[in-house]
């Protein structure tokens, strides 16, 4: 859910709309907001299941640190979506255990 | 007693912090050194400005005013939606519970504000020590 | 940008630490550059939109996030070049291996401040790892920075001083906060934290644990029980809450990888937050010409931060060749003011924390 009013930041900042592409499906973004936010303002809180027992992941730190939140971006594994910036047309995939690199595919 | 809003402080641990010393214009509130003493308040030279309500980073200073049967609390307030002078909201004690319906009297702002708005709420006189907040609107 | 630049002084992080090591060192007409990162200054300062305790030498009683645009905006007005998105992933010796926006090159410098901070500590139950359980300050990152509500209905766990601001700033971003759980006996944030979200109608329940979270693919409840004084969870406690978001609030590490990999000696506190460097009054390692200041340094608050990094960038400075008199009394100055900081009931534990580390290198320095 996006925060349109704040008591102490006030209204939220005009920002330019992108579409980025999650699992097929087009959503939009905030031109410069993590790819997280842009997922999370969706409702989409499910980034990629683990390698053994395919348990789902999500934003665990926020800020670069955890990796788990990591998605396949662009076609590249491993990506940190939580400071990692949106960009038009993107590709996000939900990453099932360690991705695969481009020329494995 | 004089019919004015004095400050009441609730700052009760001894903590590094002093912005109401600093945003007092009266020097009515006094900190000193070291910066983890107790703030004192000078009851003579307090003229209920409410300056230090919406600097204290703890937002532990309010406002009461004593007027025959009725009181008139001031505290602090960041949520939204805001309240509207002549609203009629829920005044609730320190534990957040409710103790009755409370006309608001005044909404403001003040120089060391930021946001900070400065909610006053015209409760029973026997309240005056216990109401210290409004239940939040639904937006 | 080359294959190696060279400074006087490389700061590490532009956390409230970093720009003010930075400005402290730049004043003294030294050539200063700061590595941060994120796509902006000002570290988790950016976050945070309460106003901060401390004296007007620490922006008292302005708003965080507000404190982090003044330091960033003194920075490019003295003439600190400010490196965002840039990566230092190595120390060797005096100079740092850094990565920005896909570029890989050097910076060496006659002296390097270390202030990279602290990450926030997890907390394993069974279901720890699902969506919806996340730390706190991640949440804070993304109501405050992002503004983007990552649930609706939350439950924190820690009522400390992280805790208590993370469930207030939920409230003013429009989540439901359920109540705090809190395994110590008291609440170990300020009374006036507390204050602000128990007047919000917020429970603490303190003596209380987080058993378990479950919920098909992501959070939908979460069960708690309350301890007995072994700290062990009494039968028939129970209880279980419908949330689609648990905030973990139980403190914060050291990111100590470079001061590692440089080579220093460290102390474990337990109260600073684990592993610190050693380190002398004027904020020096056990490598000579590297200073760390803030969190790294030690857990503690924004404002001995402020301090530690004016310090740092004072002393760095005067290693890198730019010392004086005026210095002198300054980096004095800065050392009581840090006094006064870590003195009360709070700050003499911490006092007591960092003594120690100072001592441990006391006895370096008189072994070598």
């Amino acid at each position: 859910m996006r925060i349109e009013e704040h008591p102490i930041l006030g209204s939220l900042p005009k920002a330019q709309t992108v579409w980025i592409e999650v699992d097929g499906k087009r959503i939009p973004a905030r031109a410069g907001e993590p790819i997280a936010a842009a997922l999370l303002a969706a409702g989409i809180r499910v980034f990629r299941t683990t390698h053994r027992r395919g348990e789902p992941r999500g934003l665990f730190c926020g800020v670069g640190r955890c990796t788990d939140c990591v998605m396949t971006v662009d076609g590249v594994p491993n990506v940190r979506t939580c400071v990692t910036p949106v960009r038009d047309g993107m590709k996000i995939e939900t990453q099932r255990g360690l991705g695969r690199w481009p020329e494995q595919k | 007693m004089e019919r004015r809003p004095v400050a009441v402080i609730e700052c009760p641990e001894e903590i590094p912090c002093n912005p109401c010393e600093t945003a007092c214009p009266h020097g009515a509130i006094r900190v000193g050194k070291p910066i983890t003493r107790r703030p004192e308040l000078d009851l003579a030279k307090c003229t209920g400005c409410g300056l230090c309500v919406a600097a204290c980073p703890g937002l532990a200073i309010f406002l009461v005013k004593e007027e025959g049967d009725t009181a008139e609390v001031t505290f602090p307030y960041e949520f939204l939606s805001l309240p509207r002078v002549g609203d009629v909201v829920t005044a609730v004690n320190r534990d957040g519970e409710p103790l009755g319906a409370a006309p608001v009297v005044a909404v403001r702002q003040v120089r060391t504000s930021d946001g900070t708005w400065l909610i006053t709420l015209a409760v029973p006189r026997s309240l005056a020590d216990e109401v210290r907040g409004m239940r939040r609107l639904n937006r | 940008m080359a294959g190696a630049e060279v400074t006087d002084i490389a700061v590490v992080g532009g956390g409230p630490a970093g720009l003010s090591a930075a400005l402290a060192a730049r004043q003294t007409g030294a050539e200063v550059v700061v590595v941060d990162e994120n796509s902006a200054p000002g570290g988790q300062l950016r976050k945070q939109i309460h106003k901060f305790f401390g004296s007007k030498e620490h922006h008292a009683g302005q708003r965080g996030f507000r404190i982090a645009e003044e330091l960033a905006a003194a920075c490019r007005d003295r003439g600190v070049e400010l490196w965002t998105d840039a990566l230092a992933y190595g120390i060797f010796d005096h100079t740092l291996g850094i990565v920005r926006r896909g570029t890989a090159f050097t910076l060496t410098a006659r002296a390097i401040v270390l202030a990279t901070g602290a990450s926030e500590n997890a907390l394993a139950f069974p279901g720890w790892t699902l969506p919806g359980v996340m730390g706190a300050g991640a949440a804070q990152t993304f109501i405050n920075l992002h503004r983007v509500l990552p649930g609706r209905r939350v439950l924190m766990v820690g009522a400390g001083n992280v805790g208590l601001i993370v469930s207030y700033q939920l409230l003013q971003a429009g989540a439901e906060v359920l109540g705090v759980v809190e395994a110590a006996p008291r609440i170990g944030g300020y009374a006036v934290h507390a204050a602000k979200i128990r007047r919000a109608g917020v429970p603490i329940w303190t003596r209380h644990t987080v058993l378990r979270a479950d919920g098909r693919g992501q959070l939908e409840e979460v069960t708690i029980a309350a301890l007995d004084e072994n700290g062990r969870p009494i039968p028939g406690s129970e209880r279980a809450f419908a949330v689609d978001m648990l905030c973990l609030a139980v403190g914060l590490t050291p990111l100590t990888e470079l001061a590692w990999q440089a080579g220093c000696r460290f102390e474990y506190s337990a109260l600073l937050g684990g592993h610190v460097p050693l380190h002398s009054e004027d904020m020096e390692t056990t490598v000579p010409g590297l200073f760390v200041a803030g969190d790294v340094a030690g857990v503690e608050e924004a404002s001995t931060a402020l301090e530690e990094g004016r310090l740092a960038g004072l002393a760095a400075a005067a290693y890198a060749g730019h010392g004086s008199p005026a210095l002198e009394k300054e980096k004095a100055a800065a050392r009581e003011r840090l006094l006064a900081l870590r003195s009360g009931p709070f700050g003499s534990g911490r006092r007591h924390a960092y003594e120690e580390i100072v001592r441990g290198w006391l006895r370096w320095s008189g072994a070598r």
